[in-house]
């Protein structure tokens, strides 16, 4: 009991992990095409190669570790995820490839390369689509069993309401956590064209985003009733996750603590996110997997949580190091070393 | 087309394709940074800027294969559980393990690989930036034995019990601990370090061809070659070893491998040849009781034979193929490499020839080329089961539809990733050649 809900906790952290520092990536590559579309280039392309290059293996291997992690503790959900999953979990392959090949290409090859940063940044959009797909699927609805194999109902996927908005949120999202945490960043760099820039983005995108979130919330009661039921009890996280939306907004609008405003937007998705994960309990498919049925043995179980303490035991230190030498180190933002 | 209809069939061969193309940066990203942490110690060691200008050059061109790297790593990730998905419901369950640790390697591999590359000058002491690539190259040499220690558990399935269907006890440390598990990782590492090695010395026979800067391809050839030799006669040796082993624990692999098919005494080692339609092997080259010392070390020993095992239980009679590409390629790089050392000793001209330099080229891609043939002779030798005596290919492999056109999809994008690989490398090579690199360095203006 205790160990599957440890099990789901790590998962749910990583992938919370996942969608702040994809986000960031993902959103940085959106505002570089569109800065070169609009003629605004090399305001962001610079802040991009310095803080994006050295870190996104690093993103690469939160979401990994994700689906290893997944498999590892509740092997049942790789057979269903993995049987209904072949085709848009294969277009999201092709779209992080394309991404990945990117710092290769561009950034150490030839630079400069209009189409392709285009691309870049476009596949950065559908990434989050596409892997969004993965939660509307987990509401329950579109799959059914056939010959004792799970079908993912391709139709009923498309044309559900429930999808879009799940789809809309995700894109939002991405623009919005990467418009303000580039703002921090760019102005600790001291560039103000750059800071001003993605502090009018963040602007932009923080109604859109509040708007999309609620949508959701409305959608769910319609398709998944006992899911809107568990989010309706734990209204006073959303609650929390909506004042820090607000004081974000109004650190940004007055142009002041653009660190703080960036943690505190950390916390306004942690407490959504964590809110929706524990309103999903217990089901990781709706109804076809729960975290219990699902559940690895307990052999497995513990040489994984004992893994996982060793693991960060090793990773901590080290990811520190990294963010010290590049995120934080004044010298290195700054453009010096 | 089978390719279209049959997806048991499509998942094999996209698992076959992603993989053989895996295994390229894979083993470029093993071998590498071992090859780059040695010559940075024997520049700095030495002052000579030669060896440090080496390890700079080849941690650049070292980027560019770490991302395809990443990016073809992360696709045989997801797709095991997109393509497998019983059999990695069952792995989940035992063999999980190994396969976390191994994010865990990679993580603590990408971070010290960031930090390396992006801190050339940023130490006053170079010997600190140098102990930087120490968690690079021990990460890489980590993800290679985790990933084989899983592949090992296909090969020789043991820590749980079935008990009516169900799986029991399970145990996840003894998983990890097969019987395959030690001559396979050793031979798998010592391949990949083997293979680089030889692949920076075709590189640097080939700029010696064109008359490029003699002094610096000149060391880098000597060190390469030096280093590729002591790994191929390790490769060789741990390559006896995993003979054994097939003996003793899946004697149908090597039977069909070497087309032996009556258990006999005294058999011998059957290289190349065609098969007739009575399984005679013609044109092969048959080494007397070789066969016998391989599997159990005397000429006299016992090989069991293929026809010991029920038909469909046979691996395929191809992998005959693949064995003998290995073992040769193997024998032929001891051979070139030692033929080298002795020469560059003795002052033999024929050494520094033309001819001779582009048989070292050669040796690269047959390198590269006997990792592939090792790897499909192990796999496809494992058929019909994915899980050996447990699982078959056939009960492990997706339901869903449309495999065949993932097929197609992600050959394309191997195409493109391939062909990208090798205009970026090229491209960026060329437009900082060795010479200016070195008048940077000595002008001091190192950036
Ligand atoms: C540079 C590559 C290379 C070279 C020169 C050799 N091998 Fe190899 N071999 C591999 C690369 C490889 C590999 C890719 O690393 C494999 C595939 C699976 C594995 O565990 O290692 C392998 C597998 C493999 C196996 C099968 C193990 C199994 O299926 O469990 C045997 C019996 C040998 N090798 C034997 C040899 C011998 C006797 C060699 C004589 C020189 C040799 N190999 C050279
Ligand atoms: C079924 C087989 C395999 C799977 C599932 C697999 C999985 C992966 C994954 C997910 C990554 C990307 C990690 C990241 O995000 O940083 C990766 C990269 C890597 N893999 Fe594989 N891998 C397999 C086979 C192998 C083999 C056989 C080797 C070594 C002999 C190997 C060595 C590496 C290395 C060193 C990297 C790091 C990237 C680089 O340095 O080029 N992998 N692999
Ligand atoms: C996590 C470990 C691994 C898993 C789950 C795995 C799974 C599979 C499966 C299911 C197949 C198709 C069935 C078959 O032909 O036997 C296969 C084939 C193959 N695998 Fe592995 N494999 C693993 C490790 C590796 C590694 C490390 C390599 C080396 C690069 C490799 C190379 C191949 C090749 C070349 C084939 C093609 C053989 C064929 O289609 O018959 N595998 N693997």
């Amino acid at each position: 009991m205790i160990l599957e809900i440890i099990g789901i906790s790590v998962l749910w952290l990583f992938l919370f992990g996942y969608i702040i520092v994809g986000s960031i990536d993902y959103g940085a590559g959106f505002f570089n095409a569109y800065s070169i579309v609009t003629g605004k280039q090399h305001i962001l392309s610079k802040i991009i190669q310095r803080y994006l290059s050295p870190v996104w293996e690093v993103t690469n291997v939160f979401f990994v570790f994700f689906f290893v992690g997944i498999v590892g503790f509740f092997p049942q959900s790789a057979y269903y995820f993995g049987t209904i999953l072949l085709i848009p979990g294969s277009l999201a392959l092709i779209l992080l490839a394309i991404r990945g090949s990117y710092y290769a290409f561009e950034s150490y090859g030839k630079q400069g390369h209009k189409g392709y940063a285009i691309m870049y940044g476009l596949s950065g959009l559908l990434i989050p689509a596409s892997l969004s797909i993965v939660l509307t699927i987990s509401e329950g609805g579109f799959v059914f069993m056939e010959d004792g194999n799970p079908v993912l109902d391709y139709s009923a996927l498309f044309f559900s309401p429930l999808t879009w908005s799940i789809v809309v949120l995700s894109i939002v999202a991405v623009l919005y956590i990467s418009a303000v945490f580039l703002t921090w960043y760019a102005n600790e760099t001291g560039d103000m064209d750059a800071t001003n820039l993605m502090r009018k983005y963040a602007l932009g995108w923080s109604i859109p985003l509040i708007i999309a979130a609620s949508g959701i919330i409305v959608e769910l009661y319609f398709h998944n009733e006992a899911h809107f039921a568990n989010l309706l009890s734990l209204w006073w996280m959303f609650a929390v996750s909506f004042v820090l939306w607000i004081l974000t907004v109004i650190l940004i609008w007055k142009r002041r603590n653009y660190g703080i405003a960036f943690w505190l937007l950390t916390g306004q998705f942690a407490f959504a996110f964590f809110g929706y994960g524990i309103a999903h309990y217990p089901y990781l498919l709706y109804p076809h997997i729960s975290i219990h049925e699902g559940f690895t043995n307990p052999a497995m179980a513990i040489s994984l949580i004992v893994v996982f303490i060793l693991g960060m035991a090793l990773l901590v230190p080290s990811l520190y190091l990294l963010l010290k030498l590049f995120l934080f180190d004044k010298n290195y933002i700054k453009g010096k070393k | 087309m089978t390719l279209f209809e049959d997806p048991a069939y499509a998942s094999r061969m996209l698992t076959l394709l992603t993989l053989s193309f895996h295994i390229i940066y894979a083993t470029i990203g093993v071998g590498v940074p071992l090859m780059i942490m040695i010559a940075q110690w024997i520049g700095i060691k030495n002052n000579d800027n030669h060896y440090l200008l080496m390890a700079r050059r080849w941690a650049k061109g070292f980027v560019v294969t770490v991302a395809v790297g990443v990016v073809t790593g992360t696709i045989i990730g997801l797709q095991l559980s997109l393509l497998w998905p019983s059999f990695m419901e069952l792995a989940g369950n035992i063999i999980a393990m190994p396969l976390f640790m191994e994010v865990f390697a990679f993580f603590f591999e990408a971070i010290f690989l960031g930090i390396y590359l992006y801190t050339w000058d940023r130490f006053d002491n170079p010997k600190k930036h140098l102990l930087l690539l120490i968690p690079v190259a021990a990460g890489g040499g980590m993800s290679a034995y985790f990933i084989t220690v899983v592949n090992s558990f296909m090969n020789s399935p043991a820590g749980f019990d079935i008990i009516g269907g169900d799986l029991v006890n399970a145990n996840p440390v003894l998983a990890m601990f097969t019987v395959s598990m030690p001559t396979k990782v050793a031979h798998v590492l010592s391949t990949a370090y083997m293979t680089i090695a030889f692949m920076f010395a075709a590189i640097a026979a080939f700029r010696l061809l064109q008359k490029k800067n003699q002094e610096y391809h000149k060391k880098s050839l000597h060190m390469a070659m030096k280093i590729g030799l002591i790994f191929a006669i390790a490769t060789a040796l741990i390559g006896d070893l995993s003979g054994k082993y097939l003996a003793e624990y899946q004697p149908e692999k090597l039977a069909a491998a070497e087309w032996h098919f009556e258990t006999s005494t005294e058999a011998p080692l059957v290289m190349w040849g065609v098969l007739d339609e009575n399984n005679e092997a013609n044109y092969a080259l048959h080494i007397p009781y070789a066969l016998s010392i391989l599997a159990h070390g005397f000429p006299s020993s016992e090989v069991t034979g293929l026809e010991e095992f029920p038909a469909e239980e046979q691996p395929p009679l191809v992998i005959h193929y693949f064995f003998d590409t290995m073992v040769t390629i193997g024998m032929f790089m001891i051979a070139l490499s030692l033929l080298y050392w002795f020469g560059m000793r003795r002052k033999w001209a024929f050494v520094e020839k033309t001819w001779y330099r582009w048989l070292i080229v050669a040796g690269g891609p047959l390198s590269f080329l006997a990792i592939e043939a090792g790897w499909w002779m192990a796999e496809v030798g494992r058929q019909p089961w994915i899980l050996r005596g447990l699982m078959t290919i056939e009960e492990a492999a997706t339901t869903s539809d449309y495999v065949g056109w993932m097929f197609v999809l992600f050959a394309i994008l191997y195409l493109i990733l391939g062909v990208g690989t090798v205009v970026v490398l090229t491209y960026m090579f060329r437009k900082n050649p060795v010479e200016k690199d070195l008048e940077r360095m000595q002008g001091g203006d190192e950036s």
